[in-house]
């Protein structure tokens, strides 16, 4: 896994600047007001049942609006013409809402698509020559040379060669990245472009069915299908529906019974009114935009049901390095033998980093500098022992004929016990016992060792613990993760020992050591024989079987094509940390979701109140008592709570986009609040809002 | 309110705190909640139950899927209403029949089959001068027990879903009938009928008893009438079935006058004692989920959503009907409490009970799927009226009839979790299970069951019932509204001002009983059978909990809205209506 993408924050704010427009971008509701009247189609309205009944009471109120048009008196005709232009609104409206939430991701469909111009590729043939082939006859197997400049042709793994490559058009990141035959790093993408170097390219993927062909289908929304959640979410709303459908119909032999037949674009208003027509028109756009805050965050989920899932993740497996650490050890502590003093022990651990140039080297200088700040050192003429795998140490033979080292623990002893022709007293015997208790405190013990002259013995000097320093906000992170529910283990391949030390300082609740792709997909499934859902990062071709049994298995972009395939989602930015965001926007979407319905269900109640009475004021001039709301007169109440009923789905747009405001909470809290905001909210609003657009109607004298 | 009547509710309140427990976990254990699974009377009970399996040829070990457990049931009581069918059709030529009591009709006959197999008992007759001994004993009273058990086991296949994981089984229907019948509702009317006749129910086989009348003065002696110097006095078997019909939530009567009757509920005592009796197993019912499901806060949480309900229900009835009619009171009436009256609105209602232990009573047999009542609905105030009908509409939660209350409740609870749950930001879950697509289909199936079998039949009688056999007005649509009320929710309460013999009602409340009771029952066992099959995920703080006062609000809420939403507009034509115009 690659530490050099990982942000320092454990939220990076990073959103890809060149889409990130605003909800209400003007080109976007450009288009999406000429899809709202394309979705009247009722071949894709019958899709939301909700809708669709508005859509039949749409035209049968038009149709009747028409026949009575002589007949009836000016004002009857102003009133069904009103009623049934609001009606035609709310359809409209609802398609807007879902042609918005679509339209953001088919500006991004098509910023993509040119990308996928047509490209020719240079296939090498099993003779060793080249020939050339346009991209879309590519068949999986191909070899193809790709040079500088030139654009991959289709997705596929590094067989030869090393080279940088520029994958701003998938990812939005400009800084060019390494990718190189072997290893985790090995996959590229087709429509990214090589930047130096040559590589040849093995074909993983048909043409059509690439990686950017799915990402295009996937943001476009193109095969878009219900999660489970959105299904019985639908069933219920169809089954409410149903219940109001029986409600109104058999409202009308009461109304003759008593006296008060009426007129059937009264009761189809109120029908529209009642059935959930503010979820049921959000419906769709709360789900596309879930995804669309997805790729805003950079991560292709590859279905709507794995953004769900997220939503109900309760384990949460992340990987040590990289993840909950940064990843890259940091020198914490100069720990000298018995008659050493720590200043030099700290002086020749500096000395014997200069030249190294690894972060752990560069840690050990600036932590030497802090400390005691040593004269500088002239390295003048010094020469540099660089680390081999050999030796497994690194170092600096200065001029004055000092020679400085350090390294790891058992390989210095090897050294020293060599170099020392077996002086074994040259190795304090203390020095295993710090060097156990470093590595019991999750830290990696480097022995620091020197030499003065060409006569003296190698001499140990002490031990510089380096630290794999936890990232900053991890424990709170996982705090707020645990309030939510969500329990965090961490994998690593550290032994037990540190990593129980680790996982202390970070405030996992459990960890996996000394972990083996094996013992993953066994933690997994132990996971979810006791029923709960899990999410993990991975990269490797290894990590692909647990990528694909885990409930949401982020893979990294930068990881291999294996990887990709076997996950359900892409992270673009190969930031691990991400999982965490991941579950949010899941959790968001399904709470954006309640609480409209609970929104919308709650709005009944005040819609009665202007309804009923305003339907039975002439005939019935007792039920007038219900009008508490005192609109000024029947059709005016009727009418605005048609036009409330339209204008509230409009005015929820931002929210169903940008999803209700989440926090990390526990489920009992969270409940509370929403409750009181959608549930009580959505009792109170209509009362407010149909009274004010009484008063409105009223003036423009519409009735 | 009186005194008294304040009385009574908390003496019931007390009652009710000091049996409920006990039984409730009685139950449990007949249900299984202990791990070696033995009960309570283990000694007695197993060898007959042994000895009814044999008989019967029941495998007591083989457990059913929710599908063979269902068409069990429905097999059972296809067979229960043919065989009370042909009771009802040939009471002339059967014994225990003194009063010769000729066969039924073959409508009125279907009716009352389906309404005592559906634990309605709805009747359309007059039980005194329409059946015999032998239908009463041999019929109705043995529908009592088995309709009363079938509701209750259904639900007990429902928790057994809840709890059992990976596996489709729900029990064994017969298996439940029996245990049911014989260590729950058997023991507890035995008790209760002995408690019955201690305080003058009567109990004997006889047919009518002539008594000479003191007064022998005509009835109207303006007109030519004859002096009634004869009356005839119908004794039989009423304590037996008395204690049945609270217990069992039936509430079928052995007289018209139901529990009005003096041979039936012949005092205060008996009054409480009655209301007691049918909210008894019910609110044990939840006891005993609560403790199957091994989380007896659940229990609570929903036995505080049924209570609330029931108090604000039952506090309504009495208050209305203590009020009275306010266009009496402009007219001169002296409706005020006091010493020498009980005030409040008296029509159609015992002197010993007066208006408010009429409308706690009220209030208790329409929260429960009983139908018994102490006084006539129909003359209640009409807000006094719309209180047990509108009781009947949220559904029979508070606590509903035996069984199938708690069943109705738990459907609720799923649509709260399903609502509240997506709030959360976590696929809804109830006790571990997850509620999805096949669980909401179900639970909307039985939701939408009660409102169409009401609402339909309501609306169709009001156009074609051309004889109108209701009184005009908004207090004929009331009695309308009412009575498919009470079949569309298993009542069997009635307004009854209005003749139901017609074969129009007795065909369409026929349909409507069943409607009511398989459309509910079915989608009850098949959740079960969904849930039994799913995974149990582990409960942590983001899952949304159910056995909160939070989550309680939440329930009322839903079941309000819904059963409001609902009902509304039938409602404001009817009782509001006719409210407003007082």
């Amino acid at each position: 896994m690659t530490a050099t993408i990982i942000s320092e924050t454990p939220r990076p704010p990073k959103v890809r600047t060149k889409e990130s427009t605003s909800i209400f971008d003007r080109s976007i509701v450009g288009s999406a007001l000429v899809d709202a009247l394309r979705k009247l189609d009722p071949r894709t309205m019958y899709r939301n049942p909700v809708m669709f009944i508005v859509e039949i009471g749409s035209i049968l109120t038009t149709l009747m609006f028409i026949r009575d048009f002589g007949d009836s008196s000016n004002q009857e005709n102003v009133f069904a013409g009103l009623v049934s232009l609001w009606l035609w609104f709310t359809v409209l409206f609802a398609n807007f809402a879902e042609a918005m939430a679509e339209g953001r991701g088919k500006a991004q469909a098509a910023t993509l698509r040119k990308t996928r111009a047509e490209t020719s590729a240079n296939v090498r043939l099993s003779d060793g020559t080249v020939s050339e082939k346009a991209s879309s006859a590519l068949q999986v197997g191909d070899l193809c040379v790709v040079t500088a400049g030139e654009v991959i042709p289709g997705d596929g793994d590094i067989v030869e060669g090393i080279a940088t490559v520029d994958e701003s058009a998938i990812t939005g990141e400009s800084a060019p990245v390494i990718r190189e035959s072997g290893g985790d790093r090995s996959a590229v993408t087709g429509g990214t472009r090589v930047l130096s170097d040559e590589i040849v390219v093995r074909i993983t993927a048909k043409p059509g069915e690439t990686f950017l062909d799915r990402m295009i289908a996937l943001v476009e929304g193109a095969d878009r299908q219900k999660t489970p959640n959105e299904i019985a979410l639908t069933i219920l709303l169809a089954g409410l529906t149903m219940i109001f459908l029986l409600a109104v119909v058999t409202l009308q032999p009461f109304a003759i019974y008593s006296g008060a037949e009426q007129s059937v674009i009264v009761l189809i208003a109120l029908l529209v009114c009642l059935i959930p027509t503010t979820i049921g028109g959000l419906l769709s756009s709360i789900g596309i935009a879930g995804m669309d805050r997805l790729v805003q965050r950079n991560v292709l989920a590859m279905s709507g049901r794995a953004v769900e899932a997220a939503g109900d993740v309760t384990t949460l497996l992340l990987d040590k390095t990289g993840t909950i650490t940064y990843g890259s050890r940091q020198a914490a502590e100069f720990i000298p033998v018995h008659d050493i003093e720590q200043r030099r022990l700290a002086e020749a651990a500096m000395v014997s980093s200069l030249a190294d140039e690894t972060p752990e080297g560069r840690s050990i200088v600036q932590l030497a500098i802090e400390q005691f700040s040593p004269a500088p050192v002239d390295d003048q003429g010094a020469t540099l022992v660089p680390f081999t795998a050999q030796t497994r140490m690194s170092g600096m033979d200065l001029p004055n004929g000092r020679l400085v080292r350090k390294g790891a623990a058992d390989s210095v002893r090897r050294f020293i016990e060599v170099s020392n022709e077996g002086d074994y007293a040259s190795v304090p015997l203390e020095l295993l016992p710090i060097v156990e208790q470093v590595s019991r405190d999750g830290a990696t013990p480097l022995v620091v060792i020197d030499k003065a002259g060409a006569d003296e013995p190698w001499r140990v000097l002490g031990v510089v613990r380096l630290k794999d320093t936890v990232k900053p906000g991890m424990r709170e992170r996982f705090d707020q993760m645990r309030s939510m529910g969500i329990r965090t283990i961490m994998i690593t391949g550290d032994n037990p020992l540190t990593a129980a030390a680790i996982a202390e300082e970070a405030g996992v609740d459990g960890f996996l050591a000394e972990a083996t792709p094996e013992d993953k997909m066994a933690l997994i499934k132990r996971e979810q024989a006791s029923g709960n859902l899990v999410a993990m990062t991975g990269d490797g071709t290894n990590d692909a079987p647990a990528l694909a049994q885990a409930d949401v298995g982020v893979a990294m972009n930068t990881g291999t094509q294996a990887a990709k395939e076997a996950g359900n989602m892409v992270d673009l930015d190969s930031n691990p940390t991400k999982l965490i965001e991941i579950v949010e926007v899941g959790k968001q979407l399904l709470m954006t979701r309640g609480s409209l319905t609970t929104f919308s269900i709650a709005n009944d109640v005040a819609k009665y109140f202007a309804i009923i009475p305003a339907m039975f004021a002439t005939a019935l001039p007792e039920l007038d008592r219900l009008n508490v709301m005192n609109l000024s007169s029947p059709r005016s109440a009727i009418l605005s709570a048609v036009i409330f009923n339209a204008l509230i789905i409009v005015a929820l747009v931002p929210l169903a986009l940008r999803g209700v405001k989440f926090r990390a909470e526990a489920a009992a809290l969270v409940l509370r609040r929403n409750l009181l905001i959608y549930g009580l909210g959505g009792l109170i609003a209509p009362f407010i809002g149909i009274k004010l657009i009484d008063i409105i109607v009223t003036a423009l004298g519409a009735n | 309110m009186s005194w008294q009547a304040i009385v009574q509710a908390l003496a019931l309140v007390g009652m009710l705190a000091a049996t409920v427990p006990f039984l409730g976990r009685y139950m449990a254990d007949v249900y299984g909640a202990r791990a070696d699974g033995s009960a309570p009377g283990d000694r007695f009970f197993a060898p007959v139950e042994r000895t009814v399996y044999r008989i019967c040829g029941i495998d007591a070990r083989r457990e059913q899927r929710w599908n063979v457990y269902a068409t069990s049931l429905l097999a059972f009581s296809l067979v229960s209403v043919l065989l009370l069918y042909a009771i009802f059709r040939l009471q002339g030529v059967l014994p225990f029949n003194p009063t010769d009591r000729p066969g039924v009709s073959a409508m009125g006959s279907f009716n009352s089959a389906i309404s005592f197999v559906t634990n309605t008992n709805w009747q359309w007759y007059s039980g005194e001068i329409s059946i015999s001994h032998l239908t009463n004993m041999f019929g109705n009273s043995v529908q009592n027990f088995v309709s009363a058990a079938a509701g209750m086991v259904i639900v007990i296949a429902l928790i057994r879903g809840i709890t059992r994981t990976g596996t489709r089984d729900l029990g064994n229907f017969w298996v439940d009938l029996v245990r049911t019948l014989l260590r729950i509702l058997l023991p507890l009317s035995l008790v209760f009928a002995v408690v019955l006749m201690s305080q003058g129910v009567v109990q004997n086989l006889s047919g009518y008893t002539a008594a000479v009348t003191i007064d022998q003065t005509p009835v109207d002696p303006s007109e030519d009438s004859t002096a009634i110097t004869e009356q005839l006095i119908p004794g039989g078997p009423v304590a037996s079935q008395e204690a049945i019909k609270e217990l069992g939530t039936n509430g079928g009567g052995f007289y018209n006058a139901n529990s009005a009757h003096p041979f039936t509920n012949p005092n205060g005592f008996t009054n409480i004692l009655q209301i007691w009796a049918m909210l008894l197993i019910p609110f044990s019912f939840v006891v005993a989920f609560g403790r199957l499901v091994r989380d007896r806060n659940q229990g609570r949480v929903l036995i505080a959503v049924m209570a609330t309900i029931l108090v604000l229900f039952s506090g309504f009835a009495m208050l209305a009907e203590q009020q009275g009619n306010p266009g009496l009171t402009t007219r001169g009436a002296d409706q005020s409490l006091s010493v020498s009256q009980s005030g409040g609105n008296m029509e159609g209602k015992e002197t010993r009970f007066g208006p408010a232990a009429s409308g706690l009573f009220a209030a208790a047999t329409t929260g429960t799927s009983t139908g018994a009542v102490n006084s006539m609905h129909d003359s209640y105030t009409p807000l006094g009226g719309l209180t047990p009908m509108l009781h009947m509409m949220l559904g029979e939660v508070s606590p509903g009839g035996v069984g199938v209350g708690l069943g109705g409740m738990l459907v609720m609870a799923l649509l709260a979790v399903f609502i509240a749950g997506l709030m959360v930001g976590r696929t809804p879950e109830f006790l571990g299970k997850k509620i999805q697509a096949p669980e909401m289909k179900l639970v909307v199936l039985y939701v939408f069951a009660m409102p169409f079998a009401l609402l339909t039949f309501a609306a169709a009688s009001v156009l074609i019932d051309s004889a109108a056999t209701f009184q005009p007005g908004a207090h004929g649509l009331s009695e309308v509204l009412y009575n498919f009320a009470s079949t569309a929710n298993n009542n069997g309460s009635a307004f009854a001002y209005q003749n139901t013999g017609t074969q129009w009602y007795t065909t369409t409340q026929g349909i409507s009983m069943l409607m009511a009771r398989f459309f509910t029952i079915i989608p009850v066992l098949a959740i079960g059978g969904s849930l039994a099959a799913k995974p149990k995920v582990p409960a942590t703080s983001g899952t949304m909990p159910t056995n909160t006062p939070l989550f309680g609000f939440l329930v009322v809420g839903v079941i309000a809205i819904v059963a409001g939403l609902t009902f509304f507009p039938a409602l404001s034509l009817g009782p509001i209506l006719e409210h407003l115009s007082l």
